[in-house]
């Protein structure tokens, strides 16, 4: 089980408290009636899937209950670091 | 290659057995071929087979990074069946129980193909209904499925606990009878040897490390580690690393790779006669002839390439395994592994070309592509050889994630694929 240190609660908490989000950084349409079905594809369905560090969403639903954001690497499941939404990616 | 026969058998039993040739050679990479299969798993070699036996492409090299069959084929539970809901998963998975059917006879080698049944509880009213639609489904697709009731369940697989007061009462069951188990490393290596004695080569410790393209986008061969080959026909088997390998070719896949894991208990004397699921509870476990309960549990929740999970997953799974076959709450475990699965958006594989020309690609068959080895091997030889995919594999394109044609699995068959 991983060990997750959220970066509201600054404490790291057992993996069972937290729900995986998916790929992070993943920007919602602006103008979506705009999108052409190769756009939609990418945002919908396309992701990354490294062998290494991989940005991903948690959210603590049984802590504080908010997203945030981290890196992993997806070989060691080591996490590199976690930061709160709308930071910058790292 | 030397047939397995009763004949030879006794003959080779006066030379203590010492004339069997190794099932296939160790070949070093020829400097091009006709065919490539990168991914040495069932579905790999099984492709390769079909290339050479029914398809007549002969000159054909299987890649394979790691050794034989030592990927998710040699991690799963075995499971087979082909109840699925859909009309095109319907005519997918029972493509393959056909070939499962005479799989051993037609290599030569013994694949434990046991069609024991496999048993599909229902918990719950939603799962009655769901699993009775199914059955419904499958009819009218011509593959089998029927309703048990709980005593009928009970009668089928007696170490069932079908009180109504546990937590999980059983209200019924789907049964498919032509659905059973196989010996895994046996699929492996059966196709390995029977594609070897074909002319094909299998080449183990050779990870391909690009994929070279032409002016014209088209596959001219791939770089291994151990150097370039040449080839204009290269399908990808790779099941969870194939988007590392489609990103060499220049493309990004709609997949995710996860940690599954099973696990197996000390081997006891026969008591389980079947293969039960629980979707609702996410359980299932058969049997093996060594005589240990083969148990799978669920995906972790997040991406890895780790080949190894998350322990509260399995204990999660043997607690609902112990509500409902009290039996085995003493039993011990032996060994739980991990293996990477590729998930699709819709649950289901993509088995096809791909946009660029002489690509192909097996892929996305996540936690349940065992059922399927025959039938992807066949598909994916089918669809290299002709350029064109089988009317079959045809719906499993990639295009689907494009026009929305998608074969939503997911919500048919719950979590259990």
């Amino acid at each position: 089980m991983l060990l997750i240190h959220c970066p509201y609660c600054e404490e790291a908490r057992p993996e069972v408290e937290f729900v995986y989000g998916g790929e992070a950084h993943i920007a919602r349409p602006v103008d979506p009636s705009t999108y052409s079905d190769e756009q939609w594809e990418e945002f919908l369905y396309i992701r990354s899937n490294p062998r290494g560090r991989h940005h991903e969403r948690w959210r603590h639903t049984h802590g504080c209950g908010r997203f945030f954001n981290a890196v992993r690497d997806t070989v060691t499941d080591v996490f590199e670091t976690t930061y709160k939404a709308g930071e910058a990616r790292k | 290659m030397k047939r397995f026969s009763g004949f030879n058998l006794i003959g080779e039993a006066f030379r203590s057995h010492q004339g069997w040739p190794e099932h296939w050679p160790d070949k070093a990479p020829k400097a091009s071929y006709d065919a490539i299969i990168v991914g040495a798993g069932g579905h790999g070699l099984g492709a390769a087979y079909y290339l050479a036996k029914k398809y007549g492409i002969t000159n054909v090299a299987v890649i394979e990074k790691g050794w034989l069959g030592g990927g998710n084929t040699g991690r799963n539970t075995t499971i087979i069946r082909s109840n699925y809901l859909y009309d095109e998963s319907a005519h997918l998975y029972d493509h393959a129980v056909k070939l499962w059917d005479g799989l051993s006879q037609d290599l030569n080698y013994n694949i434990m193909y046991s069609k024991r049944g496999v048993l599909m509880l229902a918990h719950n009213v939603h799962d009655v209904q769901s699993f009775k639609r199914h059955i419904h489904a499958n009819r009218l697709n011509g593959v089998d499925n029927e309703w048990l009731t709980p005593e009928e369940c009970k009668a089928y697989c007696p170490p069932l606990d079908i009180s109504p007061r546990t937590r999980h009462p059983v209200l019924g069951g789907a049964l498919q009878r032509r659905g059973g188990t196989a010996r895994h490393d046996s699929v492996a290596w059966g196709y390995a040897r029977a594609a070897s004695a074909l002319g094909v080569d299998i080449i183990q410790n050779c990870a391909v490390t690009g994929i070279r393209r032409g002016a014209d986008g088209a596959v001219e061969g791939v770089e291994t580690e151990r150097g370039y080959i040449a080839c204009r026909r290269v399908g990808v088997s790779a099941a969870g690393s194939t988007s590392l390998v489609m990103k060499m070719a220049g493309l990004d896949f709609p997949l995710e790779s996860y940690p599954l894991q099973a696990l197996v208990s000390e081997p006891v004397k026969p008591i389980f006669p079947c293969v039960v699921m629980s979707n609702t509870v996410h359980a299932y476990m058969s049997q093996s002839d060594k005589g240990e309960l083969v148990i799978g549990a669920g995906t972790d929740q997040y991406t890895s390439y780790s080949q190894r999970g998350a322990f509260h997953i399995v204990e999660h799974t043997l607690a609902a395994i112990c509500e409902i076959f009290p039996i085995f709450t003493r039993m011990r475990m032996l060994r739980t592994w991990g293996g990477i699965v590729d998930v699709t958006p819709d649950r289901s594989p993509i088995l096809g070309k791909t946009p660029v020309k002489g690509l192909y690609v097996n892929c996305g068959w996540g936690t349940g592509g065992f059922k399927a080895t025959p039938g992807a091997g066949d598909l994916l030889a089918y669809t290299m050889a002709h350029d064109e995919p089988h009317k079959i594999n045809a719906p499993y394109n990639l295009d689907r994630f494009r026009n929305g044609r998608l074969i939503d699995e997911a919500a048919a068959a719950a979590v259990a694929h």
